[in-house]
């Protein structure tokens, strides 16, 4: 089924609750980590939280980066989410892992700060950079919740949809042809939450067309 | 900008919430599911159940609870009670809670902070910590296990600092003296604690109302407040206490306005 939602099952912590808040927005996601689903999924999400390492190990060890590399390279509505995020980028910080390289940037530790509690956890403004479908109806500095300890950075600026500060500023949503990355969880994050989902998965069905790249404002 | 966080607090026993709460317009004032639906509207940032049922048969009651919730509340929320091993921690990690809290058991194990924070990953562990002043010792704070029954002999600003360092990604630091009172948190052990460790720290027991919960933030360095009574029974709504820290200048997201959700 070519509009299937296909959530990738590798054993992430938050994989049942991105599940859910896809359900509760009508995608009926399946839950599967067979490459023949993944090639065939109408919209790809790539859950994670915890460490890169771990993340890296499980994918690899279920087989998963060759069929996610090449959907993505194949530009298909793909939505990554925290550590599916973290996971696109070239290389993380968190114990040197090499990462899916399919995004330019690299995941950083939150600079040691007086006062700066890492994790970052809890509600935060997202600022967009530019219009893209997935925020529809979604006001810029809307919040959303984020529970992480590194984060998101890249070279290349046509890539940040969205930006959040916390001791440093940096890219929280990413997003490039059909594929959205978030360092927040749009699961945990209420009613906005929710619309970034819904707006994904009909962003994604209705094959809408590409948003026009970093028309910054 | 980070906000501070508003944290409701429910007693669950047997899958119910329990002491009173008497909100108006609640079909079942004891259904989990519809309070938390009900706080989520409202503008909580998180919610925490703290499961206080005795045997393990009725343990499945709080599993059906907590895999309800997580279908229908779309905010984070915390399960503890009852959580004694890396298995137990699973159960609700999958049913969909976003973080679970151990107390009794992480002060007879130790290592069980280490080995959730391995396998779950720091951000999902809290560790709650009961303290008392130590009388006649000013500035010191013991800490007490078995929901409080119990001494251990802990200094509390150390027992924090070992929690973070195993791995413990946030501390609920519940003050025994002022718990119940509603006359403010221990501000002065919150501060203690959060400026002693390098994770964030959950402020509860002793709120009387908002300047409480202001002074907790400020003062106290805390990074959240939790309170259970002042919500439960109405004397504040979480709208008029966002107001209030709003207009101290403490950063909280505003509660959305009522609409349709997609």
């Amino acid at each position: 089924m070519r509009d299937r939602v296909v959530v990738i099952d590798y054993d992430a912590g938050n994989l049942r609750s991105v599940a859910r808040a896809l359900a509760h927005v009508g995608a009926d996601p399946i839950v599967s980590a067979d490459p023949a689903e993944i090639a065939a999924a109408g919209a790809l999400v790539l859950p994670g939280v915890g460490a890169a390492a771990d993340t890296m190990r499980n994918l690899r060890e279920r087989g998963l980066i060759e069929p996610i590399r090449d959907y993505i390279a194949a530009g298909r509505p793909f939505l990554g989410v925290c550590m599916g995020l973290q996971a696109l980028l070239e290389r993380s910080e968190e114990g040197g892992q090499e990462c899916l390289g399919v995004l330019p940037g690299e995941v950083r530790r939150f600079p040691a700060a007086p006062g700066l509690k890492v994790p970052h956890m809890g509600w935060n403004t997202v600022e967009w950079r530019f219009d893209h479908p997935v925020t529809e109806g979604i006001p810029s500095g809307s919040y959303f919740y984020f529970v992480h300890s590194y984060h998101p950075t890249t070279p290349d600026p046509a890539l940040v949809l969205g930006e959040t500060e916390y001791g440093v500023r940096f890219p929280s949503v990413l997003a490039r042809g059909y594929l959205v990355a978030t360092q927040c969880h749009p699961e945990k994050s209420g009613r906005d939450g929710l619309r970034f989902y819904a707006n994904f998965v009909r962003w994604a069905r209705e094959g809408a067309p590409m948003p026009a790249a970093a028309a910054a404002p | 900008m980070l906000t501070r966080r508003i944290i409701p607090c429910f007693d669950v026993d047997r899958g119910r919430v329990v002491k009173g709460v008497s909100f108006v317009q609640l079909r079942d004032a004891g259904d989990p599911v519809e309070l938390a639906r009900r706080y989520e509207e409202e503008g909580a940032d998180e919610l925490v159940f703290l499961d206080i049922t005795a045997s393990a048969e009725d343990r499945v009651t709080t599993y059906d609870m907590v895999a309800a919730t997580a279908e229908q509340v779309f905010i984070p929320f915390t399960v503890g009670g009852g959580i004694r091993t890396t298995a137990d921690m699973k159960i609700m990690l999958e049913l969909g809670a976003e973080k679970v809290s151990i107390n009794t058991a992480a002060i007879q194990e130790p290592d069980l902070i280490n080995s959730g924070a391995d396998r779950f990953g720091s951000q999902c562990i809290v560790v709650a910590i009961d303290a008392r002043r130590v009388e006649g010792v000013p500035g010191r704070w013991e800490v007490y296990s078995h929901g409080g029954r119990m001494p251990t002999g802990l200094d509390a600003v150390e027992w924090a600092v070992e929690a973070a360092r195993r791995g413990a990604g946030e501390l609920l630091v519940t003050s025994m003296d002022t718990d119940g009172h509603q006359q403010g948190y221990d501000v002065e052990l919150l501060r203690a604690i959060s400026e002693a460790v390098p994770v964030p720290v959950i402020a509860s027991g002793g709120a009387g109302g908002p300047e409480h919960m202001a002074a907790a933030l400020t003062d106290g360095r805390a990074d959240a407040v939790l309170a259970a009574s002042i919500f439960h029974f109405g004397t504040y709504s979480i709208r008029q206490v966002k107001e209030h820290l709003a207009a101290r200048g403490i950063p909280v997201r505003p509660v959305p306005p009522a609409e349709d959700t997609p």
